[in-house]
């Protein structure tokens, strides 16, 4: 044993000088393929780092998508018509099947779901935060789709473009898919805007609740945002919070005058200096709070997730358990 | 545009080839190119109701399935039972003016005309599968003999469901093989799950008076025409995954008359709450 | 349906194994890849592809194949892998410009 020792630490520094080699290349390729504004596909060498920031961020997006389905999910069964049952059943299954892609892209740098829904489960892991506010009226479904989706829609087409080719691909099919989202909880508000005036107060209720969360979906101000910096460096992220939040007010301003409501913000302005939409002070503090897992609904989104994975988990294995065994029949016969 | 007008002078979507969609029937009904008799409009009440009942219960499972794409799929198929309880429902109103949401929500328990086991509790995912798998082959052989019938509509409506409930009965199959074969604890999670469900199979092909009138005018079928099929159908399935056809006794059933079990009463409150704050509302 | 037996079923007892899927948009056009998911087997593969990815009438075929059985091109020879084709011009049409104009060539 012992005349092998120095062989092993021969061949020990060999193959980490190989690896240093390795990741000499793999960073000039990294750097060359960013410069280039192309794409980084799952094989790839890839700093540490920039895998860990789209891993946290395409898992928390997919874990928003899921959780995000839950209260709009609560209405199906109180839709007030059978179409806008239909819509928002379908709108709701998307979510299901937003979040698949966005997992599956999450599984490429080397994940598992499983391990991603366990952290989601036991509260290791972030989603938006909104989705803990209570949807309260049949207004909310309106909110949610106009402001919500709104915001949510311009975060992710710029996202198309993100340097992870997984990543921006399924944010294609997403963006396609949920171009209806927004307009149909516009068109929510838009008839109970013009209905009764009881339903136009229900509309006016749930954008003055969703208004604001709904701004602080862009994240933190940018001088808060520590992380944006090197995500915009990477081509993860195309445009600063700030700024997308800013075009998000400036299209909502236009919309809600054809929906004949008012958003819950006296400050907004444009400003003609720098050419950008102001608005007033959002409660940040809130939104921490929120992000931090003492929100309205942090608990209950979370618990709902858990019994739906362990009430299904006898189903899953029953699946996994016959395909063992037809796997196993075809051997046999084979044999 | 070659289509061939059926039963019907001018042109017109209700045809079988068409993927007919309730706004299509609305449009029929209200321009009066198609309007049911009493007897039919009774008739498409009923169908209405059962989609529309089981839509209601398979939404639930929406963000609580067992695998996120079993959420879509299940979400599929409440989004094809739903579609046809809408049309259905709009061209059973078209004999009362009165819309698919007049009759979805205005009215009250005892209207309503879907057999007792739509509106059996999900339960587990045994339970709702084994509720799938019944209603599944029974609608598939309604629909397939329907897309025969002398009325249009109905014909047409059946037409495009009928594949879609092909699909159903593929997707429930496949679950009862796997959880009859997939683990112990599965095999009798879906043995409980038949056995709580097959005592409501019998009033789906019970014939009442209507049946019979509509079955000789051509414009319906008799319930119990479908039965044999039905049973040779679901036995191989169940053959195959190695269970028996549960032999307890039959629930006394009702529903097509208005009599329905503890649970519908639930679901329609719920349903119904919203709408029902606001009459006259438009959405 | 040709429902080739899947993978192994995967070591977790729970976990289903990953599939990538492939859709033809149209009769005439090629499969091409459209996503992954999640599936106990062939014949469940296809079915939540069905209805993870043409609910929006996207497809008129699918296939589904086991992630694990996919034979990949080792990113990091990249340079050697895909040389010989460059600077091999002749290949293209283009690289012919005398016969530029000239009708039906």
């Amino acid at each position: 044993m012992e005349a092998n020792a120095p062989h092993n630490a021969d061949r020990q520094a060999a193959d980490s000088q190989a690896k240093d080699r390795q990741d000499a290349d793999g960073q000039a390729n990294f750097d060359r393929v960013i410069a280039e504004d192309s794409r980084i596909e799952p094989k790839d060498w890839m700093p540490d780092a920039y895998r860990k920031t789209l891993l946290r961020q395409i898992s928390q997006h997919a874990h928003s998508e899921i959780i995000g389905m839950q209260p709009e999910a609560n209405w199906i069964s109180r839709a007030p018509s059978l179409k806008r049952k239909a819509i928002l059943m379908a709108k709701v299954q998307d979510e299901a099947g937003h979040g698949l892609y966005l997992y599956s892209a999450a599984e490429t740098l080397g994940q598992t779901r499983d391990k991603m829904m366990a952290d989601l489960i036991a509260g290791k892991a972030r989603y938006s935060s909104i989705f803990n506010y209570p949807a309260l009226t049949w207004a909310d479904m309106g909110a949610i789709g106009w402001l919500v989706d709104g915001a949510a829609i311009c975060n992710q087409v710029p996202l198309c473009r993100a340097s992870y080719g997984p990543y921006g691909r399924a944010m294609v099919r997403v963006c396609k898919e949920e171009s209806f989202h927004q307009r149909q909880g516009f068109e929510i508000l838009l008839e109970l805007a013009h209905g009764t005036p009881e339903q136009k107060h229900l509309a006016q209720d749930a954008v003055n609740r969703w208004y604001a969360p709904a701004l602080m979906m862009f994240g933190p101000p940018d001088d808060d945002s520590p992380n944006s910096r090197q995500s915009m460096a990477w081509n993860i992220k195309r445009f600063s919070n700030d700024e997308l939040r800013s075009r998000f007010v400036g299209m909502m301003v236009e919309q809600v005058r054809v929906l004949g409501l008012t958003l819950p913000d006296s400050e907004i302005r444009f400003n003609e200096d720098t050419k950008k939409w102001e608005h007033g002070p959002l409660d940040w503090n809130e939104f921490h709070e929120v992000l931090a897992g003492r929100g309205p609904c942090n608990a209950q989104r979370l618990e709902r997730r858990r019994e739906a994975h362990d009430d299904g988990a006898w189903v899953r294995e029953a699946a996994a358990a016959y395909a063992a065994k037809q796997s196993l029949k075809t051997k046999e016969y084979a044999a | 545009m070659n289509a061939v007008p059926m039963g019907n002078e001018s042109a017109t979507r209700i045809t079988p080839g068409n993927a007919l969609r309730p706004e299509d029937i609305a449009l029929e009904v209200r321009t009066g190119l198609a309007k049911p008799t009493e007897d039919v409009a009774e008739y498409a009440l009923r169908l209405g109701d059962d989609g529309l009942i089981l839509a209601q219960r398979l939404g639930h499972w929406i963000s609580r399935g067992p695998e996120l794409e079993e959420d879509v799929a299940l979400g599929n198929i409440a989004l094809d039972q739903l579609g046809h309880a809408r049309s259905f429902l709009t061209y059973a109103g078209g004999a009362w003016d009165k819309t698919e949401d007049d009759l979805a929500y205005f009215r009250r328990e005892h209207e309503f005309r879907s057999a007792a086991i739509f509106e059996q509790p999900n339960g587990d995912f045994a339970a709702t599968i084994a509720r799938q798998f019944i209603v599944s082959y029974y609608q598939f052989e309604l629909y397939r003999r329907l897309t025969e019938s002398s009325d249009a509509t109905l014909a047409a409506i059946a037409a495009k469901a009928v594949k879609e409930v092909d699909y159903h009965r593929d997707h429930s199959a496949q679950w009862v093989l796997r959880l009859a074969g997939g683990t112990e604890e599965s095999r009798t999670r879906m043995i409980q799950g038949l056995k709580q469900m097959w005592p409501y199979v019998a009033e789906l092909f019970q014939d009442d008076e209507l049946t019979t009138r509509l079955a000789e005018t051509g414009a319906a079928v008799e319930p119990s025409s479908l039965k044999a099929d039905f049973d040779r159908l679901t036995g191989e399935i169940l053959a195959e995954a190695e269970l028996e056809v549960p032999d307890g006794p039959a629930a006394p059933g009702g529903g097509r008359h208005g009599r329905h079990s503890e649970n519908l009463g639930y679901l329609l409150a719920e349903m119904q709450v919203l709408a029902r704050e606001h009459p006259g509302a438009s959405w | 349906m040709n429902e080739s037996k899947g993978p192994e079923a995967t070591t977790d007892r729970n976990a289903w194994g990953l599939w990538e899927v492939f859709v033809r948009s149209s009769r005439g056009l090629s499969h091409v890849h459209a996503g992954s998911l999640h599936a106990p087997d062939a014949a469940m593969a296809l079915r939540n592809a069905r209805d993870l990815y043409t609910r929006r009438n996207e497809g008129v075929s699918i296939w589904v194949v086991p992630a694990d059985a996919i034979a990949a091109s080792d990113p990091d020879s990249k340079g050697s892998f895909f040389e010989s084709p460059q600077g091999k011009d002749y290949r293209h049409a283009t690289y012919y410009t005398k016969s530029e104009g000239v009708k039906h060539l």
